[in-house]
């Protein structure tokens, strides 16, 4: 079989082997309804609730206040569509940015065609939301502030904690997006005064399928789905209890290699973008340098386009993605490079490649050959740079004749 | 998602480059939605077209889509060429996705562009070509 490089791990990634074995017996051996009655169910019922306690710890909450989801989607859903019924006496006003991912930007177009109000705060090109336009954009009526805490495509950490201080001072509830934060870098609710967020075990090492929404106790949460006692009467639907299991197996290997993952990621993501930028001319790179998904690299190489690029990669069995509109099939390229100001054609040619623990020096040095070589064939069939190359012509030749 | 032949077109593309002092060269698409495509025609004295090679900025497709039409059009005349549509292209690909379906209605109008280029040079009339649309988005899928 050919070799397969996978830096696709913001999609998705691999099921840790340890939590597989973790969530295996809850597939054919403690296959009880946890919320049966008998003894054999209690097994069941115990792990979901030690996944409760792991997962609540996790990210310094209680355990009640931990809300099991089908997903870091329905979270975000949920916490958004939420708060704007409960608090909707109060206003109907609501913030959040421009660059959230589609499953809180929909949602908030969702909520204003029933008539809520919605502020979309502007990023710098770094993609750090702007808090002064935060705090002037927060009114009476404003009830839901929601900001993620780290972009799933150009990787940007927000200042969490800061926006929560100001939501805090203003007395708005404020909702993180942490789908892609939670496991990667520390989180704690107290610290950052986040009201409401939401996770998803598929991005560090879980199963697919299972996430959580976090409530503060004071936060009314109103029910999601409605059948059933479970999680508190606000989700009904028989516990996922192989999937609880996996997610709170992985947060625990998470949380326990931490600093170990954040530093090798920190160290490899750097070397490849380092390298990118020196080895691949007019590149550009997006997000921030520091405050940065340790597992992120994202670029834009000009007068290229992304969609070919990622099927040459894949060819070579690189595993990558695009924010390319080509991929998604709409000829707009991505809202979050078109918020940090990348022009259009620029936007275009973009490349994300996110790391796992078990990404190697060995397979990036592969990854930047191989993009040199993509990117060089690509950019040879371009018009955009054929007609660059005879600009430059044109522009360095009186240049030319002085020397 | 794409066919063989899109593929096959995408990786090997046929008569990529330029051609110097081409007799007519079209550029068509628009960089803010994701595609360009430049086609270069050389076209005898009597009209038939010797060689056609493309340039193109673009996803899979654009390039499949681009790689085909030069293969479509070389050794036809200037009339005949006028025929190869965006649909002769996609069948002679063995189909493209429907979001991809402007990518050969861009292949069209690169060659209808070429050609226009070239009889203007020329100060000649081809029967049935109209001037190229500068923006793609404009066109409706035949």
């Amino acid at each position: 079989m050919k070799r397969l490089i996978y830096l696709d791990n913001a999609a998705t990634t691999r099921l840790d082997p340890e939590v597989f074995l973790k969530m295996q017996p809850y597939f054919t051996e403690f296959y009880g309804n946890p919320s049966s009655i008998y003894q054999f169910a209690q097994k069941s019922a115990g792990v979901v609730e030690e996944a409760r306690v792991e997962l609540a710890s996790a990210i310094g909450a209680k355990p009640q206040e931990i809300y099991f989801t089908g997903g870091g989607s329905e979270a975000d859903n949920w916490a958004i569509k939420a708060a704007a019924e409960a608090y909707q006496e109060k206003g109907k006003h609501l913030i959040t940015s421009k660059i959230e991912h589609h499953a809180v930007l929909h949602t908030f177009e969702y909520l204003q065609r029933q008539g809520y109000d919605v502020t979309y705060l502007d990023v710098n090109e770094d993609g750090i939301v702007d808090l002064e336009q935060l705090r002037a954009s927060v009114r009476p009526d404003t009830i839901l502030i929601s900001i993620m805490a780290a972009n799933n495509e150009i990787g940007t950490i927000q200042p969490v904690a800061k926006i929560g201080e100001i939501a805090r001072e203003a007395g708005v509830l404020f909702h993180t997006d942490a789908v892609q934060a939670f496991g990667h870098i520390p989180l704690d609710v107290e610290e950052m005064k986040i009201d409401l967020l939401s996770a998803s075990a598929h991005k560090i090492h879980g199963p697919k399928g299972v996430g959580f929404l976090y409530a503060r106790k004071s936060v009314k949460l109103s029910s999601l789905i409605h059948g059933g006692a479970q999680e508190r009467g606000k989700r009904a639907g028989t516990h996922n209890v192989p999937g609880i299991a996996g997610f709170a197996a992985a947060s625990k290997r998470a949380r326990e290699k931490m600093i170990e993952t954040m530093e090798k990621e920190t160290r490899l993501r750097d070397y490849l973008i380092s390298r990118v930028e020196e080895e691949i001319p007019f590149t550009v790179v997006n997000g921030h340098r520091t405050s940065r998904l340790p597992n992120n690299a994202h670029f834009c190489f000009r007068f290229i386009e992304g969609e070919s690029m990622l099927i040459l990669l894949d060819e070579a069995g690189i595993c990558a993605s695009s924010g390319s509109a080509c991929t998604s099939g709409s000829l707009d390229p991505s809202h979050v490079l078109l918020a940090i100001g990348r022009p259009h054609e620029i936007a275009h040619g973009s490349l994300r490649l996110t790391l796992s623990e078990q990404t190697t020096k060995e397979e990036l040095d592969f990854v930047v050959e191989e993009l040199k070589k993509t990117i060089e064939r690509l950019r040879n069939m371009s018009p955009l740079y054929e007609d660059f190359l005879k600009k430059e012509a044109k522009e360095d030749a009186p240049c030319i004749a002085k020397k | 998602m794409y066919s063989k032949k899109v593929m096959d077109h995408f990786k090997n593309p046929r008569n990529m480059g330029e051609i110097e002092d081409a007799k007519g060269v079209g550029t068509v698409g628009n960089a803010k939605c994701g595609d360009i495509m430049r086609m270069y025609l050389d076209i005898d004295e009597n009209g038939v077209i010797k060689e056609a090679k493309f340039k193109t900025f673009g996803c899979g497709a654009a390039i499949a889509t681009s790689s085909m039409a030069t293969e479509l059009v070389t050794g036809k005349t200037v009339q005949d060429a006028l025929k190869v549509t965006n649909r002769a292209v996609m069948e002679a690909l063995d189909g493209l996705p429907a979001v991809k379906v402007h990518c050969s209605l861009l292949a069209e109008e690169a060659i209808h562009a070429a050609l226009w280029d070239y009889a203007k040079k020329n100060g000649i009339v081809i029967e049935g070509l109209k001037e190229p649309v500068e923006d793609i988005e404009e066109i409706e899928a035949v």
